[in-house]
């Protein structure tokens, strides 16, 4: 039987791994990747404690699907933006884009 | 027993390895693909989880949606051939410190807390479909009806918002 | 006894010609400020003598008994119950005795400038400064306390400023501007520390109540008074307040200021470098009188600074060739006459004859010293005006073309060389007794000053008037400048006849007046042969005043050269000072105050640059410090906050 706590040690993982290719990658797009894949540790928690702790009840998975929908939307924008923005600096990386600063 | 148990650390080791290589490997297309694979291994552990549901809504959204959406958007910005640039060093040996230690101090602080599982959980009782459709749309104390129309509102404006960011105005000079 | 009203009127009737014609007389009265501020002076006058007629005559039937009033004090800046600086009006004898000197003559000098002045661009500001310059050294005669002495004192220097200056497009005006100033100011430095001391050991700073505290401090055998470099700290204080006196009156070695000072207006110098700002050290030193004679040290500091003065002045205008820069000499000399002889008191030996015959002497030649001085001033300037040069080579043979000027100078040098029976007889006669009772050598060296005296006055005189043949006709002088010729003429000649003893009474006590007696014959010899000897040299045309000079041709250079005194100041000032104290104060200030705060502004620009490299623009940045912040708070609130 699996413990809840290997479930969330997974999920602590997949959000620690998200958060490197946060602070690393250059490319917006990829950026945007990590992003995903933090949202995803988040709906594994969610499901995981909905399975263990509450059995008999459905918010988790409630939880899990708004965030999937929040999520496709958010994404769709932010790819309209990374549109936008190639549009007018010609670039996709991320460094390029720092006119908001001091 | 055992055989939930190895498929779940075989799922595990997919999403881990997967997205490792999401957010490590050079070229975009690939990071896509692996990317693709990643939440494909996490419909996986819900489908290993019980919730069907959840895991086809994953399959059908993320996969299906968004992994192409951002498929098209490699496109869009041409950069499917070319190799990403390298991180800066001093940038990713700082980021892995900095993950490696949350990640210890979340896990620690995880392992001090009791969850109060009581029972085991049985894996194949999944909740019916009917039963989620139903409390998605009720009205009464724990249903979902507001949320649902919220987030369609939501969905509304994003697509608003998406029409309208990535339009591309008529050049005036003819 | 007068009423105060008359009293403040003759001071603010200078000071209101001053703001009105500062402020509306370029405008309004170009033409009409000069009768302005002189009908506003002849009152001022009027009453002036009013007041002094009252004061003297306030106490017949005793003997000459003259008291101190203070008519009128308000506080002015209170510090404390002890330190209270006052604004007051003090009469007695010396302060009555100057108003009339310092109306009389200011009222000459404002009718000679009706003429001398006029076509003049800046009249009415002319005006305006002389009515302040009347207005502040009345204020410095009447003060009741010895700081607001203090604020007159530099009231009148900045007049004295901003009349040498009057012609500021001359760059010689200006420098002898700045020079009188910054001399002056030095000395007012010490003025200001002895103030300060005095007024502490005192605990007060009113005059009356200033002498007494001291007289008894110093006679007290109880307390011990206190001592610094073997001194005590009220001589000390009294030294400093007479080097802050010695700037003013142009004493050794303080007097380099009053020949530049001769670049001003012709009647400025008459009235402020002759016959009243200059005194105002011998009047502040009379005024603190019963405090200078205390000590045997105070007092041989002002006698023997006096008579330096009087001898150094006498020989180097043996041997000036400008009229006004002659005259300044002969100024300071008569000053120093006038100082030496209020050191003569704690010399006396126990005598019938009253010790403060030195300072009734003194005040007796100040009142007569103005006269003759101004006369001789305002003589040089219808000279001046004739002949369009300051320079003697260019003079000569004028009796004929300005005979009432010729008169009246002939008049002021007699009087000045203390011929009988003209006025400087009788107070040079009060002075040289009381030399001659304190101390033999001041004695013979003021005898020979008087002697020198002589000399070079009438080696003027005769330079001026006679030397080449004279021709021309009497010159057209307007009636505005004969009137004061005449008027200061008269006093000249007769003012020795007042009887000075009975006026001035010092504390209240009767004095002795030393009868003219056969003292007086050596002065008079000595004059006498001064005059003859300027007369064989300078009658006539001549090689004499050459071979003269050839035959002292060491000491005259020196002299001609003023002993070299400006440039052992202007060595010191720029060898020593500029560069030993002045350079490495400015690097000081320029590289390290300036630099500390320069250093402090580029410190906090560097860190605000450096901070604001936080606010990079780059999105990854800010992912990173949103995640340090939340780690670091969850480790605070989880671990360390319990």
């Amino acid at each position: 039987m699996i413990p809840l706590h290997y479930i969330l040690f997974l999920s602590t993982a997949l959000f620690f791994i998200g958060m490197y290719g946060l602070f690393t990658r250059r490319n917006i797009i990829t950026i945007l990747m990590s992003v995903e894949l933090i949202l995803n540790s988040v709906n594994i928690n969610f499901i995981a404690f909905n399975k263990y702790l509450y059995p008999d009840r459905l918010e988790g998975l409630f939880f899990s699907l708004f965030i999937i929908a929040i999520a496709a939307a958010e994404a769709a924008v932010a790819i309209a933006i990374i549109i936008n923005l190639y549009r007018n600096i010609r670039s996709v990386d991320v460094e390029s884009a720092d006119d908001m600063k001091f | 027993m055992i055989g939930s148990e190895l498929v779940f650390y075989i799922l595990s080791a997919f999403i881990l390895v997967t997205g490792g290589l999401a957010v490590t490997t050079r070229k975009i297309f690939r990071s896509a693909i692996w990317l693709l694979f990643c939440l494909t291994g996490i419909a996986g552990l819900y489908f290993w989880l019980g919730m069907l549901f959840i895991a086809a809504v994953q399959i059908v959204v993320y996969v299906g949606g968004v992994v192409v959406l951002i498929i098209f958007s490699i496109f869009l910005t041409q950069q499917a051939g070319k190799d990403l640039p390298p991180p800066i060093r001093s940038r990713a040996i700082l980021s892995a410190l900095a993950v490696c230690i949350g990640f210890v101090l979340t896990c620690i602080l995880l392992r001090q807390h009791s969850f109060g599982v009581a029972t085991n959980p049985d894996l194949a009782d999944h909740a019916s479909i009917a039963a989620i459709g139903t409390q998605l749309l009720d009205t009464s104390e724990h249903g979902y009806a507001l949320p649902f129309e919220v987030i369609s509102l939501l969905l509304l404006a994003a697509l608003i918002a998406c029409i309208v960011l990535a339009i591309r105005s008529k050049p005036e000079e003819k | 006894m007068p009423n105060t009203a008359y009293i403040l009127l003759i001071l603010l009737l200078p000071v209101f010609g001053f703001a009105l014609l500062g402020l509306f007389g370029r405008r309004y009265t170009r033409g009409f400020s000069g009768v302005i501020g002189t009908a506003l002076l002849f009152v001022s006058t009027l009453c002036a003598l009013y007041v002094a007629y009252k004061y003297f005559s306030g106490n017949t039937g005793m003997p000459a008994l003259r008291h101190t009033y203070t008519l009128f004090e308000a506080a002015w800046l209170s510090f404390g119950p002890d330190l209270s600086i006052n604004m007051g009006v003090l009469i007695d004898p010396i302060s009555a005795m100057m108003i009339v000197v310092v109306t009389v003559i200011s009222l000459m000098v404002h009718v000679f400038s009706l003429g001398y002045m006029k076509g003049e661009e800046r009249y009415s500001t002319y005006y305006a400064f002389l009515g302040l310059f009347t207005f502040s050294m009345l204020g410095l005669v009447l003060s009741s306390n010895i700081f607001e002495t203090y604020i007159f004192w530099e009231l009148v220097g900045v007049s004295s400023f901003l009349l040498i200056g009057f012609y500021y497009d001359r760059p010689t005006a200006v420098a002898a501007a700045k020079k009188a100033f910054i001399v002056t100011r030095f000395a007012d430095l010490g003025f200001l520390i002895g103030i300060l001391i005095l007024s502490f050991q005192a605990h007060t700073l009113d005059f009356g109540r200033l002498i007494n505290n001291l007289s008894s401090f110093e006679h007290s055998p109880f307390t011990e008074p206190p001592v610094f470099l073997g001194l005590p700290l009220v001589d000390w204080g009294l030294i400093l307040v007479f080097i802050g006196g010695a700037g003013k009156s142009a004493l050794f070695p303080l007097h380099i200021w009053l020949p530049d000072a001769m670049e001003g207006p012709t009647p400025v110098s008459a009235l402020i470098h002759a016959a009243t700002m200059v005194v105002a050290g011998v009047y502040l030193v009379a005024r603190l009188y019963p405090l200078f004679t205390l000590t045997l040290d105070v007092q041989q500091v002002v006698l023997y600074v006096g008579a330096i003065s009087a001898l150094l002045a006498a020989v180097i205008a043996c041997t000036q060739t400008d009229i006004k820069r002659v005259l300044a000499y002969s100024t300071m000399s008569q000053i120093g006459y006038m100082m030496f002889a209020l050191g003569t008191y704690r010399l006396f030996p126990p005598s019938l004859v009253d010790p403060k015959i030195g300072f009734i002497g003194s005040m007796f030649h100040l009142f007569t010293h103005a006269f003759f001085k101004a006369l001789l001033f305002l003589c040089a300037g219808v000279i001046i005006h004739l002949v369009h040069s300051n320079e003697m080579k260019d003079m000569g043979g004028l009796r004929k073309q300005l005979p009432l000027a010729h008169i009246c100078f002939l008049i002021a040098c007699l009087a000045i060389s203390g011929i009988p029976p003209f006025s400087g007889f009788f107070s040079k006669e009060e002075i040289l007794s009381a030399a001659w009772r304190a101390d033999r050598f001041i004695y013979t060296i003021a005898l020979f000053t008087s002697g020198l005296t002589a000399f070079y006055m009438f080696r003027l005189y005769f330079s001026v008037f006679w030397n080449k043949p004279a021709t021309g006709h009497p010159h057209a002088q307007p009636l505005v400048e004969s009137i004061p010729l005449v008027i200061l003429a008269i006093g000249a000649a007769f003012a020795g006849f007042i009887p000075f003893s009975h006026l001035l009474i010092v504390g209240g006590h009767p004095s002795v007046h030393s009868s003219i007696g056969l003292n007086a014959v050596p002065p008079v010899l000595i004059a006498l042969l001064g005059i003859g000897i300027a007369a064989w040299l300078y009658y006539k045309q001549s090689d004499r005043p050459q071979k003269a000079a050839a035959a002292f041709r060491g000491l005259y250079t020196a002299a001609y050269h003023k002993f070299y005194i400006d440039e052992l100041y202007l060595f010191v000032t720029k060898k020593i000072i500029f560069n030993c104290i002045g350079r490495p104060a400015a690097w000081i200030d320029r590289n390290i105050v300036d630099g500390l705060m320069n250093g402090l502004a580029t410190a906090t620009a560097r860190i605000s640059a450096t901070i604001k490299g936080i606010q990079s623009g780059r999105v990854q940045d800010y992912a990173w410090f949103f995640f340090v912040g939340i780690a670091g708070l969850a480790i605070l609130f989880i671990y360390i906050v319990k």
